[in-house]
């Protein structure tokens, strides 16, 4: 398990311990990531991230179609992994959670563990980043940090 | 769905039984439930269906057929699980005085029926 912020391990930890999940993407709506577990290779997880963020915004922009509430989470079961994915709110902005799950695990035990995650990141997470001006040799660098520190390269 | 909400409070109505659900085993899912308003039935099914999943592949581990009854029993209530056929779990939470005998026979006529 890496993650980018201190502060998401501890309950990410427990998250993964107790729902047996198999990979777990916690990322920004806009498909930025903050924590993985599982993935191996770069190229997957941001492709994951990508294609997450995605479908959040296609079932939200659903949901403002059909003039309801945003849809909080949505699952697809197979044949032999289960997919979950949710967004929910912290003081750092929206975030969406990705998590494979196979046999061991279930979706319902996800579901449930997932929402005690949600309100241990809320309960700790610090304030709002403050923002700064963003130059493109910061930028380079700071990607290029979040790397290391999600793939330990 | 009526005809399982009726056959789920011939479990209710049991001394002790403070609700009963039908599970899904696979997904931990509640399927059908009839509870008191302060309980909520989703974490309980999610973890009794781990539990029963798991006893499952240790009695199939040990060479033993699934369990037919599992009564877990804590400080303060008690949790009692009946596998139906095919993937589901018929499922009472009660109090610790809960009248196991009646519920038990409750939960297995329930489970026996099919669902």
């Amino acid at each position: 398990m890496r993650a980018l912020e201190p502060w998401v391990e501890a309950p990410l930890a427990t998250f993964l311990a107790e729902s047996s999940a198999r990979l777990t993407l916690l990322m920004t709506s806009a498909g930025q990531v903050v924590a993985q577990h599982g993935f191996t290779r770069a190229f997957d997880v941001m492709s994951a991230a990508a294609l997450g963020a995605a479908i959040m915004a296609s079932t939200d922009e659903l949901a403002r179609l059909m003039e309801v509430p945003a849809f909080h989470a949505l699952s697809h079961q197979g044949a032999h992994y289960g997919l979950f994915l949710s967004g929910f709110d912290t003081p750092r902005g929206r975030w969406i959670g990705l998590v494979v799950f196979g046999p061991e695990s279930s979706l319902g035990l996800v579901q449930l563990f997932f929402q005690r995650m949600v309100a241990d990141l809320v309960t700790v997470a610090p304030g709002p980043e403050p923002t700064g001006q963003v130059l493109g040799e910061d930028f380079e660098d700071e990607l290029n940090a979040s790397l290391r520190t999600l793939f330990g390269q | 769905m009526q005809d399982l909400a009726v056959a789920l409070e011939s479990i209710t109505r049991v001394h002790g039984v403070r609700g009963a659900m039908v599970v899904s085993v696979s997904d931990g899912l509640v399927v059908a439930e009839s509870l008191m308003e302060d309980i909520d039935g989703a974490p309980i099914a999610a973890l009794t269906a781990s539990l029963a999943t798991r006893l499952r592949r240790t009695t199939e581990a040990a060479g033993r057929r699934q369990p037919t009854f599992l009564h877990l029993r804590a400080d303060t209530g008690t949790v009692l699980a009946v596998p139906s056929s095919g993937d589901l779990l018929v499922v009472a939470i009660g109090e610790q005085d809960v009248n196991v005998g009646l519920a038990r026979l409750e939960m297995l006529h329930l489970a026996e029926r099919g669902i």
